[in-house]
């Protein structure tokens, strides 16, 4: 028997779809600034039930295996433009003048994650040893991950809150993060802070880094560079870099 | 239950069926790997993770589309509109009425496939956003990948409440014998689905 439906048919179906469909794609444009004032809100919950499973983070790697720390083998070299090649192991990194800085980490594919307490040393307590020549330009940052290099200029390398960081919120920085330490620019995407750090080589200038070889952005200012925004990149807020090579 | 069984699903809906089931597991599980920091430590090869994530994506694309021009195109054509279609008791049936009598599909049903064809083709435009967007800053959006993730928690609560209604819930369950068989007993469709006239 085929009872009469009250209140006739109606094309529900397409509406949802399409409806879901206009929702998802004009997210493309609100996505993110909604989605960062959501988790503001749920920032206090999330500190005792982690909402998404990884802090906000993401693991990004180029090659087939993550780099593994040893502290018996590894060394941070310094050399390229110097008077006399250096090289650290993690004790003697951990003995030079520790500095801490709280800052965001933007990823350019359009994480973020705020608040990060990084605790590492200065690039300049680390290259003075070396005594860098006064015509290096840049500076060359080598990863354990192979073939992951990146370049800074020395202004850049210079700006007040970069740092070599052995730490992050307060413990070791752990292997994914780059252990056992990592470059930190926060006013760069994340590409530019290269992870399982092994070497850094002055150089007389910046050549393209791993992902710019891919073309993205050399300069890769947060907000000012890969396709966002329009403004032109702002100056370091740095401090002056004279000295920063010479101490 | 009555013994007799009467068809619920053409073959072309069970192949579409399945055909995206199994392309959605292995996105979901290649993409876990590229989202979850400990499963990307655990597994590593992000690049080659990366590439399979990519090519099953294009792969689950192509299939479904495969299977609507090789199979019964008429036949899903019909299907659609079943699913397009909300009358009366549906709305009945959505706001609580779980008595509201209900065609081949309820009402459940039809909101799940709107859902799930959207996401698809949401997953499908964001994902080939980020791929495209690693090549040339034009396709970058900085909200693709929020909408990627979303997308995937999204489809990951519609799945685990169907998983619930196809193999663990007393009175649903036995759908499952439509989607991989194509038959379903008659009786149980008069219950579940009293509007619905099976063909004979």
């Amino acid at each position: 028997m085929q009872v009469d439906a009250p209140g006739g048919e109606h094309r529900y179906g397409r509406a949802v779809f399409l409806g879901t469909v206009a929702a998802g794609l004009s997210s493309l444009f609100w996505g993110r600034s909604a989605w960062s004032r959501v988790s503001g809100e749920l920032g206090s919950v999330e500190a005792y039930v982690p909402l998404v499973p990884t802090g906000g983070w993401r693991i990004y790697t180029v090659s087939g295996s993550m780099p593994r720390f040893d502290p018996a083998t590894w060394r941070l070299s310094v050399g390229g433009q110097v008077e006399e090649p250096a090289s650290f192991t993690y004790e003697q990194l951990r003995r030079l003048p520790r500095v801490e800085q709280v800052s965001t980490f933007h990823c350019v594919t359009g994480w973020t994650v705020k608040n990060v307490r990084w605790g590492g040393v200065r690039i300049a307590d680390v290259l003075a040893q070396a005594s860098p020549h006064p015509e290096a330009q840049a500076l060359q940052f080598v990863s354990m991950e192979q073939p992951y290099v990146d370049y800074l200029t020395v202004q850049q390398a210079a700006m007040h809150d970069v740092l070599l960081a052995y730490e992050m919120d307060g413990k070791p920085l752990p292997r994914e993060h780059g252990a056992p330490v990592r470059l930190v620019i926060p006013e760069m995407y994340g590409y530019k802070n290269v992870k399982w750090l092994q070497g850094i080589n002055l150089v007389p200038s910046e050549q393209l880094g791993y992902w710019e070889q891919l073309g993205y952005d050399q300069d890769a200012w947060v907000g000012h560079s890969n396709g966002y925004g329009s403004a032109p990149p702002p100056p370091p807020t740095a401090q002056s870099h004279r000295g920063f090579l010479t101490r | 239950m009555s013994g007799v069984y009467v068809n619920r699903f053409s073959r072309t809906e069970r192949v579409l069926h399945w055909v995206n089931a199994a392309g959605f597991f292995v996105l979901l599980g290649s993409g876990l790997v590229l989202y979850l920091p400990s499963l990307a430590i655990a597994v590593g090869r992000r690049p080659l993770v990366k590439d399979v994530h990519f090519w099953a994506g294009v792969g689950w694309v192509s299939a479904l589309v495969l299977v609507v021009v090789l199979g019964d195109r008429r036949g899903l054509l019909g299907t659609a509109r079943e699913l397009d279609r909300f009358d009366g008791d549906d709305r009945v049936w959505l706001t609580g009425g779980a008595r509201a009598p209900q065609g081949r599909f309820n009402a459940g049903q039809k909101l799940n496939s709107a859902l799930t064809a959207a996401f698809t083709l949401l997953f499908l435009v964001s994902g080939l956003l980020l791929w495209l967007g690693e090549r040339d800053t034009r396709f970058r959006f900085a909200s693709t990948v929020v909408l990627h993730d979303g997308l995937m928690y999204a489809s990951l609560f519609l799945l685990v409440g169907h998983l619930y209604l196809a193999l663990i819930h007393p009175a649903t369950r036995h759908a499952l014998r439509g989607i991989t068989v194509g038959t379903v007993d008659a009786d149980w469709a008069h219950v579940h689905h009293r509007k619905w006239v099976p063909p004979e």
